[in-house]
């Protein structure tokens, strides 16, 4: 059968359009992954708290695809969100071993980017980027839910960015 | 005969019971728990070290992130504190606001207990409505204070922002459309039967274990212990407005969760008589020195939050800051009995009973 | 030897200074260096350090007249002015020495080291007891009729520069009654005898102050690291910890 391009009409050539997606499998893996995050439960702090309020009503997380799940093996992206203590480090980078690939690691609040309130302190770990290779940096103490969604979102914006072009973000 | 081997279980720090980072190592055998060992530290912060750096205004937001379900208890035990040894005087609407926003507290750190507590029996809608309804009050502290969860609202000397325009209106329909929620509440799940039965009976004490164990709060209620440091030992202005005491009588969880219940209702009623008197004009903030320097001495003051009783320790060597500054935990004491009601209880109760404790993270490590 | 003032140990003129706080007065002034806005910050002469006690001891009795509530105590001057009429003796006065009377009858002559009125605090009765009397002293505040402190409100260290404390509070619940029991220990090898057997809320506490403070606690079913990890160096709330590593 020959695929004659002349001979489509204008309704047609809209319905293709609307309907027809051509692209690589990379894109579709990373539209797909994105569309579907499913974090990690690791609310340590009070950052934790507005975690869950994003999960709640008002600020639902579910119409993003995000659904918490409590096992590292099913977990996509781990949202360290609260401080991260010297004790807790080993333990954080042990879940982060567990999870399978791809993963990411979103850093919530200002204690998991940079130590936060509690940079002087002895117990602290300043930032969980010195454990775990951080993806998206939402900073706040805490931050407004909208603000993790659009923490959220900028994650997907980077999983299909990477996903298309095959280049990291940070190289543009 | 078989022989079983006892297993070491680790319900490890992180898990799905959304208290925090806590650890219980469990010895089963078979499925009943013959030991518990409690490990926690995991999100120890150094509060009280950093404190001896800083002036009493720099602590108070680290007073937030201490129990951060209920912040602004917190502000108030360390701002009570340091005004009881100087010897100042908050004038009366601030004392009014901070009731306010106090009970509002109790009823929103009430509702994440209420709403996680069922979550973890199994209840997967009830945690929707808590949070559906702790949205409102979040919202009115968010109008008063510009803060949702850390709100560094209060001062040593009085509070910082005034109530804003049409906000006592607003608490007054919140307050209407909570009591109605709350009998909705009720309706829903107190009389589920799955529910009573996993929650009866369980995780008994009684009230001589209570007092030695230095429990507060809910968990001493609930044994039949009318002890309220709102009544008992008055601060604020509580001694002006009428509300009861909920008591319970078994010690069991059940009672935990009808006390907790109730003292949301009592709640509603403390700010219904507090909106009506609530005064026209005046200062938000007391005649305060600009160094606030306390003499030297100590002082030990306590208040009731919606843990048990808070208490904050200062010994002050005539500086800015203070030279030991403590805070009695509600959640590291109250903790202390789960290793003793543990012991010859099911596997499956463990999450029941932890979460009737009502514990906060950041506050029992401080 | 109990004393009515506020803090002694400390012997410096500015011991008399909590008594005016203690009054309501709404500006809590320190002592020396008051000058708002500290324009001089050059130390201050003797002659002038008095004359501002005087100034303060003055307004501090012009203002008694108007104090509200004689209960609030201090308010009637202080110790320091030549002036100011002597204080009315605290109400809890008689918890106080009673509560030494009956200490140094059923434990030891020695047991009771100080005791003081804690004024701002409520007007809390603090004694400071030896250590080595403390097991038998914790006993008797929980069983005596006339103690009945069934509930440790709060346990304490902390960490004096010369010496190590460790600060109880003590409740009645049926009296409402406070007190407050302090036991000093020298800061090398701290060591106060456990409380656990007595009040159970003491357990985790100890281990807390162990912890961050080092202080050995003799008798504790299970004395070992509550918050740090178990194999951390140091004893962090001391005054004198050095993070080992402090770029982390």
């Amino acid at each position: 059968m020959e695929l004659d391009l002349a001979s489509v009409t204008p309704e047609e050539t809209k319905q293709l359009e609307r309907n027809v997606f051509i692209g690589t499998i990379e894109q579709l893996k990373g539209w797909v992954r994105s569309n579907s995050l499913w974090p990690l439960t690791f609310g340590l702090a009070c950052c934790a708290i507005e975690m869950m309020t994003a999960g709640a009503p008002h600020y639902d997380l579910d119409r993003f695809g995000v659904m918490f799940r409590t096992s590292p093996r099913q977990a996509d992206v781990m949202i360290v969100s609260g401080t991260v203590t010297k004790k807790m480090g080993p333990l954080l980078r042990r879940l982060y071993d567990q999870m399978p690939e791809p993963k990411w690691v979103i850093a919530m609040g200002s204690c998991a980017t940079a130590g936060g309130p509690y940079v002087k302190s002895y117990s602290v770990i300043k930032g969980v980027d010195q454990i775990v290779p951080v993806d998206v940096y939402i900073p706040g103490c805490p931050p407004n839910p909208a603000a993790l969604i659009y923490g959220i979102n900028k994650l997907q914006e980077k999983i299909r960015y990477e996903a298309k072009t095959g280049k990291r973000v940070t190289d543009q | 005969m078989i022989r079983t081997e006892e297993l070491l279980l680790n319900v490890g720090p992180q898990h799905p019971s959304t208290h925090g980072v806590f650890r219980i190592i469990v010895k089963l055998d078979g499925e009943i728990i013959t030991e518990a060992t409690p490990v926690m530290g995991y999100l120890h912060r150094g509060t009280e070290k950093l404190a001896e750096n800083l002036n009493y205004t720099q602590i108070i937001p680290y007073t937030d992130r201490m129990d951060y379900v209920s912040a602004m208890t917190n502000n108030y035990v360390l701002c009570h504190a340091v005004e009881k040894l100087m010897g100042l005087e908050v004038p009366e609407r601030a004392e009014f606001l901070r009731l306010i926003v106090m009970e509002l507290q109790r009823i929103a750190s009430h509702l994440v207990w209420w709403g996680t507590y069922l979550l973890d029996i199994g209840a997967l809608s009830p945690f929707l409505f808590a949070f559906s309804d702790r949205e409102t009050i979040l919202n009115l502290f968010n109008e008063l204070c510009g803060a949702r969860l850390t709100y560094n609202y209060m001062r040593v000397g009085g509070v910082k922002w005034d109530a804003p325009e049409g906000w006592i209106d607003k608490v007054k329909n919140f307050v209407r459309h909570m009591h109605g929620k709350l009998d909705e509440y009720h309706a829903l799940v107190t009389g589920n039967e799955i529910f009573l039965s996993r929650i009866k009976g369980i995780g008994k004490y009684d009230a001589d274990t209570a007092i030695a164990y230095g429990l507060s709060g809910a968990n001493l209620r609930c044994t039949g212990v009318k002890w309220d440091l709102r009544k008992n030992e008055p601060y604020c202005i509580y001694d002006r407005f009428e509300f009861d005491v909920p008591v319970g009588q078994n010690g069991d969880c059940y009672d935990r969760y009808m006390v907790r219940l109730e003292e949301i209702r009592q709640s509603l009623r403390i700010l219904e008589q507090a909106l009506e008197q609530f005064p026209e004009g005046g200062e938000t903030m007391g005649k305060v020195p600009r160094v606030i320097r306390p003499p030297e001495g100590e002082i030990y003051v306590r208040i009731e939050s919606p843990r048990g009783e808070i208490g904050c320790y200062i010994v002050s060597k005539g500086k800015a800051e203070p030279y030991r500054l403590k805070f009695r935990r509600p959640s590291f004491v109250n903790l202390q009995i789960l290793p003793k009601l543990l012991i010859g209880e099911n596997m499956t109760n463990l999450i029941t009973i932890l979460g009737g404790i009502d514990i906060v993270l950041g506050e029992v490590d401080c | 030897m109990s004393e009515e003032e506020n803090k002694p140990g400390e012997t410096k003129p500015e011991a008399a200074e909590p008594a005016e706080a203690a009054s309501p007065r709404p500006a809590g002034e320190p002592p020396e260096g008051g000058a708002p806005a500290a324009s001089e910050r050059r130390p201050l002469t003797e002659e002038e350090k008095a004359a501002r006690r005087q100034a303060a001891a003055e307004r501090a009795a012009a203002r008694a007249g108007a104090a509200r509530g004689a209960a609030s105590g201090g308010a009637a001057g202080d110790a320091g002015g030549p002036e100011a009429p002597p204080k009315p003796p605290s109400p809890n006065q008689p918890l106080l020495d009673r509560a030494v009377q009956l200490l140094r009858e059923q434990i030891a002559e020695d047991a009771v080291v100080e005791a003081w009125i804690n004024e701002p605090n409520d007007h809390l009765p603090t004694l400071v007891l030896k250590g080595e009397y403390w097991p038998q002293a914790a006993r008797l505040f929980r069983d005596h009729a006339e103690f009945g402190c069934r509930y440790l409100r709060n346990m304490a260290g902390v960490d004096c520069e010369t010496h190590m404390e460790v600060v109880y509070h003590l409740l009645n619940m049926d009296t409402g009654r406070n007190y407050c029991v302090k036991i000093r220990t020298d800061r090398d090898r701290p060591s106060v005898p456990s409380a656990t057997p007595v009040w159970e809320t003491a357990n985790w506490n100890e281990r807390e102050i162990y912890d961050l403070l080092g202080v050995d606690f003799p008798g504790h079913p299970d004395l070992r690291r509550i918050m740090m990890p178990d194999d951390w160096v140091g004893h962090p709330l001391r005054k004198d910890y050095v993070p080992l590593d402090p770029e982390v």
